[in-house]
């Protein structure tokens, strides 16, 4: 489905994202894991089309991204809930759901919203609430329903578990599980690595801009370096 | 009593003006992160719209709405001509081209129309009293409130309930998220200089129907004022612009009370001076949020 070769992301000087290439096939849960400053975020920025890509290749179905501007890319089946959650906190939750549908036909978005909030309820309950005054946990609900909206074959999601506690954690990662079980491609970036690698199918770790290790997710969660780096004595 | 009410009508007068010309500043600053220092100018695009239809012998509620929908079109073609091509620079190159665009325009207006003041027929019904009690009311200062007031409540339905209203709010909340759920950039800069060219248009036709003349420019007191509103108020947020204008309304009115005759030149410096209060202590305004703005 998605398919990234040889990306590089520069920040001015500073190369962020050094010549990586990996790939997320129909129906799979991929994670990259990382530390910070690793260069996830800025893939998953680079695949959405939010920074402009210094040199490589990301082609989605067999489709050229290069010339394909940020706003057409959920047109083509893809959506995005940002790291830090970045729900619009001026608007109310309802409206955050129809920013999320706005290309939408009109008379599917009413259907679509109660269709999401069916997975959401809390979201029902606060609809008229501004989003800015949700806590950090809805908040993310509401950042992954809005990403929700356009019934999206391939979702993307950056950090969803940073910030939350740690039962607001469990219950995101039983929703991501949730959407990979109906079907829906998902690329989702995580410092979670427990977390994450227990739902993943396969699992990239980006240190420095570059992959250094992939593989099943069931593989890398016995890997003696991975305990070490990410898992610590947690784990 | 009758000073009371009287006090009131005057700022809800002035207040109405300000707010109207800082929600439009505030609507393109949410998204492009730039105070447009052209804005008052689409007033005076507005008089010129105004004063050649009346010349041609356009009944004057008709031109109106022509010469409002002209502003509006005028600030969309700004953003095409002038900051699209500098779309992704840095706000403070935006800022210094909407210097240039005004300077211009004064220029071009002088040249091609004239320096001076040109004089604009207002119809009878928006001139003399109305007495109630002992109250007297300007007939424009109704107009004004009325027109402002119905306005402001059709923006802010607009703004709530239809899908590019609510796609604008997004935009000013998070651009580059908002582009991610497919909203289109440039058709929401574009009806937002579109909806400050109307702002702007509104508030000059009750700027001028108190005044009733044009002069190139007629925009620079009345988008210093809105300036300070915006400021006093807070950038970030519509909120703020309303708040700002009718507190700089309150605040002109009150000092043309208090101040004594001999003392009343320094009305505009004590509202500077409230302004740097504000800078000092409160920079982001009496509503403060975080937007934003496209980088």
């Amino acid at each position: 489905m998605l398919k990234v070769q040889d990306l590089d992301v520069r920040y001015g000087a500073v190369a962020a994202v050094k010549g990586i290439s990996f790939e997320v096939a129909k129906g799979e849960l991929v994670t990259v894991i990382g530390a910070n400053g690793a260069g996830k975020s800025t893939t998953l920025n680079a695949v959405m089309g939010l920074v402009p890509l210094s040199g490589g290749e990301i082609s989605l179905n067999g489709k050229s991204l290069a010339r394909v501007p940020v706003e057409n890319r959920i047109g083509m089946g893809m959506s995005y809930s940002p790291e830090g959650r970045r729900v619009f906190k001026t608007l109310s939750v309802l409206e955050n759901l129809k920013a999320g549908g706005s290309t939408l036909a009109k008379s599917k978005t009413e259907a679509r919203i109660a269709t999401v909030m069916d997975r959401f309820p809390t979201l029902r309950e606060r609809r008229n609430q501004d989003a800015g005054t949700l806590s950090g946990g809805e908040q993310q609900m509401l950042a992954i329903a809005r990403a929700l909206m356009t019934d999206p074959e391939f979702l993307i999601l950056d950090e969803p578990s940073l910030g939350l506690a740690p039962k607001i954690v469990s219950q995101v990662f039983d929703i991501i599980a949730e959407l990979r079980e109906a079907g829906v491609t998902i690329l989702l970036v995580e410092q979670n690595v427990k977390k994450s690698l227990a739902v993943a199918d396969r699992a990239y770790v980006m240190e420095l801009g570059l992959i250094v290790k992939s593989g099943p997710a069931h593989e890398m969660s016995d890997d003696p370096d991975i305990h070490d780096s990410y898992l610590g004595a947690a784990a | 009593m009758e000073a009371f009410a009287q006090y009131l009508i005057a700022v809800l007068n002035l207040g109405s003006i300000y707010a109207l010309l800082a929600l439009g500043l505030v609507v393109v600053f949410g998204l492009l992160g730039f105070l447009n220092f052209a804005h008052g100018d689409l007033m005076a695009l507005f008089g010129y719209c105004l004063l050649f239809q009346t010349l041609w012998g356009v009944p004057f509620w008709i031109a109106v709405p022509i010469a409002i929908v002209f502003a509006g079109l005028c600030a969309v073609a700004m953003e095409r001509i002038a900051f699209r091509p500098l779309r992704g620079h840095s706000p403070m190159t935006l800022l210094i081209t909407s210097f240039a665009i005004s300077g211009a325009l004064h220029v071009i207006f002088q040249i091609t129309i004239s320096p001076r003041s040109k004089p604009i027929p207002i119809p009878e019904i928006l001139s003399g009293y109305i007495t109630f009690g002992d109250v007297f009311i300007g007939r424009a200062q109704i107009f004004t409130i009325i027109v402002a007031v119905g306005s402001l409540l059709a923006l802010r339905y607009f703004l709530a309930n239809s899908r590019l209203g609510v796609a604008l709010r997004a935009s000013a909340a998070d651009f580059d998220v908002a582009r991610a759920m497919g909203i289109r950039a440039n058709r929401v800069i574009a009806l937002a200089f579109f909806l400050s060219g109307v702002l702007a248009g509104v508030a000059a036709l009750l700027w001028i129907s108190q005044r009733g003349a044009v002069f190139p420019t007629l925009g620079l007191t009345p988008m210093i004022k809105a300036l300070i509103a915006a400021i006093i108020g807070g950038l970030s947020n519509p909120k703020g612009a309303l708040y700002g204008g009718f507190f700089l309304g309150a605040l002109e009115a009150t000092l043309l009370n208090v101040l004594s005759d001999d003392l009343v030149v320094f009305r505009d410096a004590a509202v500077l001076l409230i302004l740097v209060f504000f800078l000092v202590f409160r920079p982001n305004g009496i509503i403060a949020t975080n937007p934003e703005p496209m980088r």
